[in-house]
């Protein structure tokens, strides 16, 4: 007969869930680890108590007047103060209200483009009539509404002008010059490499510096382009580079028997491009032409050294104002959280559709 | 009109009519420009580069005064643009490697640390880093009476950081020797290793080996020739500080900018190489026992850096290029000297751009050259 005999149970696998054993995987998994984690603990006590110190606990919001910052922190009642600089510069005040519609037609551009339910034809068609709107909006001139010179625009709104208008320009040019380089024909190829590469291999600035100083000598006298046309072409013809070589990746993504087919039905160069390559290639290259957005966006930020009042000058020019003198750090640490959440805005967007048009690898 | 369906005849059609339209375009902008060019009394031609420029640039590197011609002006600019951009591509290099190596660390903490310093410096313009470094963090910094002292030699104030600056005597050439020796060794142990590692599958200490060669040598050359390195300290003398090595605030401001700014693209090279290296690799390598330092050194770096360098190298040209932002703080580079105040003072637009534009396409050519050479050599070499 045999003889059972309890043993004594085993012990539990050690927990593989929880916050402990979380903290216990994750930081410290080994002496270096522990030691790196320490590390990095110090580093955020050097970096957020004094910051958050700087920015909440001392800083002084309610007030009018420099008088009211008493604190040792930020004088937050500095930005709100001169917001209205900071977004629209010197449009003049009974006018506002067009570059607040202006603004707000643009977000709503923005938003038919990223909902994937809004029909192609509406979010087509708005990206066209933006620009157009947005003229004479804040351009005015027609339907009684009042001249506003562009030197009295600035602050965001230039910003965001400039970089529209980079945008929706420099794309369709980017097209055509990636068509060109990826032509058979010898002359029209070299031209557009010659273009691309070009553009890419000399700074913006010096792109600026051109279309300020020496395109006006290249047209007849009487032609005259105001400050902010000049850094517009400038802006456009070197975006239109970067789109370009954004395109050709797309190109070149497209398995050559989509060209053998279109070729194989006889359709036209152009009925080929427009209806075969150019959906799929510009599909591809969406989230690298984002990329290419987000710079053109910081990029903006240069056409102060060429005069003009981007977000970026608004900092120099607020601070220099007699009553609020030397609030320059409140000054950068705003603009540069506005171009913050426009930037990580667009790149969280460019990832996301990273994700959605990755449709044929799957692991 | 049959033969214009002819594509051969429509392709020579379209080029001819590109090169009349560019022509075109070309005598027209030439034709308005010559008459502008006279309208406004501008001179032209490059003779103004041997003339004297008359002004004065704060920091050169050569010996420049106001009496040096323009072309001095271009060469003091140009050598300006190198020194920012070359220790720029080594701080940020370092930098790069430390955040990309820490982004993709199993430790939580250092990983999210990482992430946020990629994810803040990257969207916010260089430019105005450049400027809030310039304006808020550099000038911020103490009057030179009350300088930041670190061990009595290195000083830091409003006026930038001031270190002692090694002067070389006699006999100092044989450090240097000692220091080719040592590289050169270097090398010939690397490829003794090589070849035992491959034959008798034992390894060597190869990189410690070569560390303590390159620290010892040299060491030995320094005391053998009797210290010939001394070095010049800077010293308070009324106003400000005098002798050793002045790094100025337009110097560092861009330095710091740029290198912050570029770490953050070149982290992502890093990172996007090192997760390029398929998982498989990873697994086999552990399945062959090499430990997790083997599996990185001989199997994972050789792979990623394959896919990592190509961007990190343009990265380094658009630091090169981002220099050229100095302008809007008035570090003496290309930009700011040449095509600034030369293009200011002679008013030789035309010519002035051209040859700034030249030398940074010259510039970009040499590190795409480099670049084709790395790709040309990285290609997988496929039986």
């Amino acid at each position: 007969m045999a003889v059972y005999e309890l043993k004594t149970a085993k012990k539990p696998p050690i927990k593989d869930s929880g916050i402990i054993f979380w903290i216990r995987k994750n930081l410290l998994s080994s002496p270096s680890n522990i030691l790196m984690t320490l590390l990095s603990l110090y580093i955020l006590y050097i970096i957020i108590p004094p910051f958050v110190k700087w920015a909440f606990i001392d800083a002084n919001f309610a007030g009018h007047t420099k008088a009211d910052c008493t604190g040792d922190g930020a004088c937050w009642i500095f930005i709100r103060v001169k917001l209205k600089m900071f977004i629209f510069g010197f449009y003049p005040e009974s006018e506002l209200w067009r570059a607040k519609l202006t603004m707000a037609l643009g977000a709503l551009t923005v938003a038919f483009a990223v909902i994937d339910r809004v029909p192609k034809s509406v979010k087509i068609a708005s990206i066209l009539i933006l620009p157009i709107v947005s003229f004479i909006l804040l351009y005015g001139g027609v339907f009684g509404l009042e001249v506003v010179e562009p030197s009295k625009w600035g602050g965001l709104l230039l910003t965001l002008v400039i970089a529209t208008v980079g945008i929706v320009l420099s794309f369709p040019i980017g097209i055509f010059l990636a068509m060109g380089r990826q032509s058979k024909l010898p002359i029209i190829k070299t031209l557009s490499v010659f273009y691309i590469e070009f553009i890419r291999g000399v700074p913006l600035i010096t792109v600026l510096f051109m279309a300020s100083i020496v395109l006006p000598l290249f047209f007849p006298e009487g032609v005259n382009f105001n400050k902010l046309a000049r850094a517009l072409i400038g802006i456009t013809l070197f975006q239109a580079a970067y789109v370009a070589e954004n395109i050709r990746g797309g190109f070149q993504a497209i398995p050559k028997g989509q060209y053998e087919a279109a070729d194989a039905l006889g359709l036209t160069y152009w009925q080929k491009m427009r209806l075969i390559i150019l959906p799929q290639a510009i599909k591809v290259a969406i989230p690298n032409l984002v990329g290419t957005f987000i710079s053109l966006f910081k990029d903006t930020s240069l056409v102060m050294i060429i005069g003009l009042f981007d977000l970026l000058s608004m900092v120099k020019l607020t601070a220099s104002d007699r009553d609020w003198l030397g609030f320059d750090t409140e000054g950068y640490v705003f603009v540069a959280l506005i171009y913050w959440v426009f930037n990580f805005a667009m790149s969280r967007y460019s990832k996301r559709l990273e994700k959605k048009l990755d449709t044929n690898n799957r692991d | 009109m049959s033969f214009l369906r002819d594509e051969k005849v429509r392709g020579i059609l379209y080029q001819l009519i590109t090169i009349v339209a560019f022509a075109a375009l070309a005598l027209y902008i030439a034709h308005n420009t010559a008459q502008n060019i006279e309208a406004r009394g501008i001179k032209t031609g490059f003779d103004f580069l041997n003339h004297s420029s008359g002004f004065d640039i704060t920091e050169s590197p050569i010996h420049y005064t106001t009496k040096s011609t323009h072309w001095d002006v271009y060469k003091v600019g140009l050598i300006n643009t190198l020194i920012v951009s070359f220790f720029g591509i080594v701080l940020t290099s370092i930098l790069g490697l430390i955040i990309g190596v820490a982004r993709l660390s199993s430790n939580w903490i250092i990983s999210r640390l990482a992430a946020t310093y990629i994810e803040t410096f990257r969207n916010i313009p260089v430019l105005l880093q450049i400027l809030f470094w310039y304006n808020v963090v550099l000038a911020a910094m103490p009057s030179v009476r009350h300088s930041y002292s670190f061990f009595n030699s290195i000083f830091i104030n409003q006026r930038g950081i001031f270190v002692p600056k090694p002067i070389f005597l006699n006999g100092s050439i044989y450090i240097a020797v000692a220091v080719l020796v040592a590289v050169t060794m270097g090398w010939f142990i690397h490829k003794w290793a090589k070849k035992r590692l491959e034959e008798t599958g034992r390894e060597f200490p190869v990189f410690s080996t070569n560390l303590a060669l390159l620290i010892i040598l040299p060491l030995i050359a320094y005391y053998a020739t009797g210290k010939p390195i001394n070095f010049d300290y800077p010293v308070l003398k009324g106003f400000n500080f005098e002798g050793g090595k002045t790094y100025t605030p337009e110097f560092l401001a861009l330095l710091f900018a740029l290198t912050i700014y570029t770490a953050t693209f070149i982290a992502e090279a890093i990172r996007s190489g090192i997760e390029a290296v398929n998982k498989g690799q990873k697994e086999a390598a552990e399945a062959l026992g090499l430990s997790k330092m083997q599996a990185l050194k001989l199997v994972i770096l050789p792979q990623a850096i394959r896919v990592a360098i190509p961007p990190i190298i343009s990265q380094y040209l658009n630091l090169i290029k981002n220099s050229s932002l100095a302008a809007a703080i008035g570090y003496p580079e290309l930009v700011t000297v040449f095509a600034g105040t030369s293009l200011n003072v002679t008013g030789q637009a035309l010519e002035i751009m051209a040859i700034t534009m030249g030398t940074y396409l010259v510039i970009s050519i040499i590190v795409s050259l480099v670049l084709n050479w790395f790709n040309h050599k990285m290609k997988i070499k496929e039986r």
